[in-house]
Parts: C-alpha cells; sequence; structure tokens
C-alpha cells in the first residue's frame, strides 16, 4: 500500500508530463489536474507509515542495490515531501490562471511543471548517493526550462548562466560521488558513515560534493546567478525555485553531512558554513535594501533567508533541528506567497520598479495583503511560522551560549524588517496618488487568491508547529544531541 | 608510472583544461565544450577506478558513467537549444551583464 502510493507519487506526475507532451490539445487541462491533485491523498499512506515505523525502506521494482534504486522515507523526507505537495499543488492554482493549459505559454509550461515536481519527489526519496545526482539533475534542467519558458531575453541570459554553474556543480559533486565509491564500495548514503575513516581522499570527495551543492543552493558567496534567474522568471516559476528547489540542494547538504558524516570531527567546518550563512543574511539582506524593483526585492531576501539553514551546522542540537527545519518550511510558503503576489503586481501594473508602485494598495489589494503577510512570517514577527523557526534558533543557540549566532538570528530579523517595510512603505504610505489607471490590466482573482492561501497558511503555521515539531525530532541523525 | 596513475594524470590534465576553457572563454559554444571536456575527466577517473585491478572490473561504476554519459548528452542538447534561443532572441551567444535588471 505504502510502495505503491510512493511510486504512484513520483510516477503519477511523470506519467501526466510524458501525456502532457503527447497530448498537447484541450484534454491539457485534465491531465495536469490527473497529474496533481490525487498527490495529497496519496500522501496519506507514507505519513501513517513514517508515524507508525519511522523509516520505511523500498527497492524500486524488487531490485535491491547497488545495480536497483532504492527509496527512503523518514520523517524528514516527509515533511520534504509534503512541502514540496503542498506548495506545488497550491502555486498550481496560480499557474492554472497565468499560464492556461489551452493556451500556447501553458502547453509549454505544464510539462516541464509536471517534471520538476516529479523529479523533486523522487529527489527526496532517494537514498544513494548517484540517483540523488540523476534526480538533483533533473530538477535542474526542468527548473532552467521554466526560467526561459516565456523566451525573455534577460530571463534566458540568467537561465543559461544558472546552467552553466549548474552544471558545473553537478560535476563537482559526481566527482566526489566516485571518489566516495572507490573508498566504501557503496553508494547508499546511509552505510557510507559506517564504511569510511575521515582521511584526506574521504574529506575530499565529500567537499567536492558539498561545494556543488553549495552552488546549486545559492549560498553566499556562490548565490550571483539566484536574484537574476529567481526575479527574471514568470511569477509561479520564481515561486516554487525560491520555495523548493534550492532547498532540495540544501537539504541534501544536510543529509551528507549529518547521516553520511555522522561521526566525523566537523566542527571547524561547521563554523565555517555557519559564516558563510551569516554573511549571506547580511549581505542578502543589505542587498535586497538597494534593489529597486520589487521581484529582485524578493530574490535577495531568498539569498538572506537560505543563511539561516546554514546555521544548522555550527548548532546541530535537536532544537537547531526543528529549527532550520521549521524555516524551511515556513519560508516556503511564505516566499511562495510573495512571489505569487509580487508576480500578480507586476503583471497588473506592467512594471515593477519600486517607485511606480505608490498606490497599488488601493488597485490590488489582495496581492498587498498577501506580500505583507508573507514579509511578517519572514521577519519573524509572532504568531507567524516564521517567528517560531526564528525562536527555535534563538534558543538552540542560548542553549550552547552560542552568543554570535544568537545576535545573527536577531539582526536579522531587523535586517528583514528593514527591506519589507522599505517595501510596504512605498506601497501604502502615499498621499493619495491615483495609479494611471490606463496601464492598469485586470487579472482573475484566483491568482490573489493562490498567494493569499500560501500567506495565510505561513502564518497559520505559527499555531499548529506541535505536530510538525514533534515528527522532526522523530527524525533526528545518529549523534545528534538535545 | 601504473596505467591508473597515467588514467588520473590524464583525467587531473583534462579537468584543468576544462576549467580553464569554461572560466576564459567567452562565447557559450567554448564554455559548453568546456564543461564537457571536464565530464569526460571525471568519467575517466571514475573507469579507471574501477578498472582489472584483480579478476572482473566493477560493473556499477560502469553503469554510473553510462548514466552519466546520457545526462551529459542531454543537458548539452537543452544548453544549446537554450543558447539558440539567445542567439535568435538578442542577436549574440555570449552573456553580458548589461540589461540584468530587465523587468522581468
Amino acid at each position: 500500500m505504502t510502495a505503491e502510493a510512493l511510486a504512484l507519487i513520483v510516477f503519477l506526475p511523470l506519467l501526466a508530463a510524458c501525456a502532457a507532451v503527447a497530448f498537447p490539445g484541450r484534454w491539457l487541462g485534465w491531465i495536469v489536474r490527473i497529474g496533481l491533485l490525487p498527490l495529497p491523498v496519496l500522501m496519506l499512506a507514507p505519513t501513517l507509515a513514517v508515524l507508525d515505523q519511522n523509516v520505511i525502506h523500498l527497492a524500486l521494482a524488487g531490485h535491491a542495490s547497488p545495480l536497483g534504486i532504492e527509496w527512503r522515507l523518514d520523517p524528514l523526507s516527509l515533511l520534504m515531501l509534503w512541502l514540496n505537495v503542498g506548495i506545488t499543488v497550491l502555486i498550481s492554482l496560480h499557474a492554472g490562471v497565468s499560464f492556461r493549459p489551452d493556451s500556447d505559454r501553458g502547453q509549454r509550461f505544464w510539462p516541464l511543471w509536471l517534471i520538476l515536481f516529479a523529479s523533486m519527489n523522487a529527489l527526496v526519496l532517494s537514498a544513494d548517493l548517484f540517483n540523488l545526482y540523476v534526480t538533483l539533475e533533473l530538477v535542474t534542467l526542468a527548473a532552467i526550462g521554466l526560467i526561459a519558458v516565456e523566451s525573455k531575453p534577460a530571463a534566458l541570459r540568467a537561465g543559461m548562466r544558472y546552467l552553466l554553474l549548474a552544471l558545473m556543480a553537478s560535476l563537482l559533486y559526481l566527482l566526489g560521488v566516485g571518489l566516495i565509491y572507490g573508498q566504501t564500495g557503496t553508494l547508499d548514503l546511509y552505510l557510507i558513515a559506517e564504511q569510511i575513516e575521515p582521511g584526506w581522499l574521504p574529506v575530499t570527495a565529500m567537499a567536492l560534493m558539498i561545494v556543488g551543492l553549495l552552488i546549486k543552493s545559492a549560498v553566499f558567496p556562490l548565490h550571483a546567478w539566484l536574484p537574476a534567474a529567481h526575479g527574471n522568471a514568470p511569477g509561479p516559476v520564481s515561486a516554487i525555485l525560491s520555495a523548493m528547489v534550492v532547498k532540495v540542494s540544501i537539504y541534501m547538504i544536510w543529509r551528507l553531512w549529518f547521516w553520511g558524516a555522522a561521526g566525523w570531527d566537523l566542527a571547524t567546518a561547521a563554523n565555517l558554513m555557519g559564516l558563510l550563512g551569516a554573511a549571506a543574511i547580511v549581505y542578502g539582506s543589505l542587498a535586497a535594501l538597494v534593489q529597486d524593483r520589487l521581484k529582485m526585492i524578493v530574490a535577495y531576501s531568498t539569498v538572506a533567508q537560505l543563511g539561516y539553514l546554514m546555521l544548522l551546522f555550527p548548532l546541530a542540537s535537536t532544537l537547531a533541528f526543528q529549527a532550520a527545519s521549521y524555516h524551511l518550511l515556513s519560508h516556503g510558503l511564505a516566499k511562495a506567497a510573495m512571489f505569487l503576489a509580487a508576480a500578480n503586481i507586476l503583471s497588473s501594473v506592467g512594471t515593477d520598479r519600486l517607485q511606480r508602485l505608490a498606490g497599488v494598495d488601493q488597485r490590488r489589494p489582495l496581492d498587498v495583503f498577501a506580500l505583507a503577510l508573507g514579509g511578517v512570517s519572514i521577519l519573524g514577527l509572532p504568531p507567524s511560522g516564521g517567528f517560531v523557526a526564528k525562536w527555535l534558533f534563538l534558543e538552540a543557540a542560548w542553549h550552547q551560549q552560542a552568543w554570535g549566532w544568537l545576535v545573527l538570528v536577531a539582526a536579522g530579523g531587523l535586517l528583514a524588517a528593514a527591506y519589507l517595510f522599505r517595501v510596504l512603505g512605498v506601497i501604502c504610505l502615499h498621499p493619495r496618488k491615483r495609479l494611471n489607471r490606463r496601464q492598469h490590466r485586470e487579472i482573475p482573482n484566483l491568482a490573489s487568491v493562490a498567494a493569499l492561501i500560501l500567506a495565510v497558511s505561513a502564518i497559520a503555521a505559527g499555531f499548529f508547529s506541535a505536530p510538525v515539531l514533534s515528527l522532526i525530532s522523530a527524525g533526528l541523525p545518529p549523534g545528534v544531541t538535545p | 608510472m601504473d596505467s591508473l596513475g597515467l588514467y588520473v594524470l590524464a583525467a587531473a590534465v583534462l579537468f584543468g583544461v576544462g576549467v580553464y576553457g569554461l572560466i576564459v572563454s567567452e562565447h557559450l559554444m567554448r564554455k559548453l565544450f568546456a564543461i564537457n571536456i571536464m565530464g569526460n575527466a571525471i568519467f575517466i577517473l571514475l573507469v579507471a577506478a574501477s578498472g582489472p585491478v584483480e579478476g572482473a572490473p566493477d560493473p556499477v561504476p560502469q553503469a554510473l558513467v553510462l548514466t552519466g554519459i546520457v545526462i551529459a548528452v542531454s543537458a548539452t542538447a537543452f544548453a544549446l537549444a537554450l543558447m539558440v534561443r539567445l542567439y535568435q532572441e538578442t542577436g549574440q551567444a555570449t552573456l553580458s551583464s548589461r540589461d540584468e535588471g530587465d523587468d522581468g
């Protein structure tokens, strides 16, 4: 039952993508619905199984490793899976009107969208290093295809730059995988820890893989490709890029670090990763403060918020795990909402240059509301999901008397407040300025409603944190202390 | 030098050539060539590491390299398509950061 459900979670969207390429006509809308909508229901069986047994192993089609494909579902991957299913389905509400399935752009968009969805599901389920490589490559190629789907020069250029860096990053990762296999004779992520002792070769291999993944997850100072790619992509694509695509590679770093290299003495390297995160928070926030386009501000905010996910490495306690995982969840919801709202404002006004947006709160009240609610969660005001995450970070730093990280988390919130209030200030505080009616374009209400649902979920995440947090603490890596 | 050392040396040289080409050349076509050369360096290393040390060679690295080649081919095809599209839209096949801040 669980096995079938998991297989469908990956293969249903994939088959739908194939069908969408084969029958791009008027059936496309239904194909997309079949590929997406049953997924939340299919998730129920694996969820119950994880709550019951904690970890599920699955050899695909009965072929065990090394030559077969093995899947593994534990609480952390379950969380990622739910996040991907939930966010993708909600963003699809928006994409359903901004990329109508019966239009030309829709026919280019939906197959890639379904492939991206399926490959992210496969990635979080994969248990071996090489499958992670294949699925990550699929995620990257589908994501870049989506960035370039409208063929705008700026988006094409940003996609191309992303692609070149991503291909180099995959090669670094693959080289690391080869070296690890040479050392251990296994590719199973959860077995390599027993097989290798830290020496210069395994450390080099691990470092190559992690640097490759850091490029893909745009962690400072390897972030240069992100703002242009996320800021120039179409709205739903920006949303999924910031909410999920960069997160899956950080998820892989967590897996390599805490599961693959379990038992290594990584204190110095962990502090280095934390410092990268700190630099990302400060630099990303300051850069967001000086951008003059709304989508670029939101994109630089992603650079900053990814920094928090790096704080898990130096803190590395139960609390830090809960904090980082919850941050991943609430940031995903909030950032998806903000990008969708920004895209609605952009397509309604025709530009997202900040100085032209004064008064847009009167024309697009729902979008500005969604933007503000997402912002509340990003800067960690109670009672949002972002607040829970930031609070847990503070608590984790407090317990370890890591005052530097504590100050950083607090200061990061202030910096986020600076760039978000700048946006809201320009939009809402204006001397009764009217937007030019002539340039105003109507867009369907559903587009705004999708952004609002995501924003409200980001806030609601602050109220329903208990079950998620206990789920996370059930799936801690070996050797993590409370 | 034994044969494994020779393969590793060849791989290292190819990888270096690839990195150099990726950084130095401006035309996207050359950058793609450079990335493919880097990829081949890694494939050589993987195959060499699985070589006939004693008895039969290990099938797993061979399978990895085969899959890796398939991925490299599709990624290159995709990159070429993207490059052609970029050329059609902008008239150039290089990445200039001139209009990074275009309205999205």
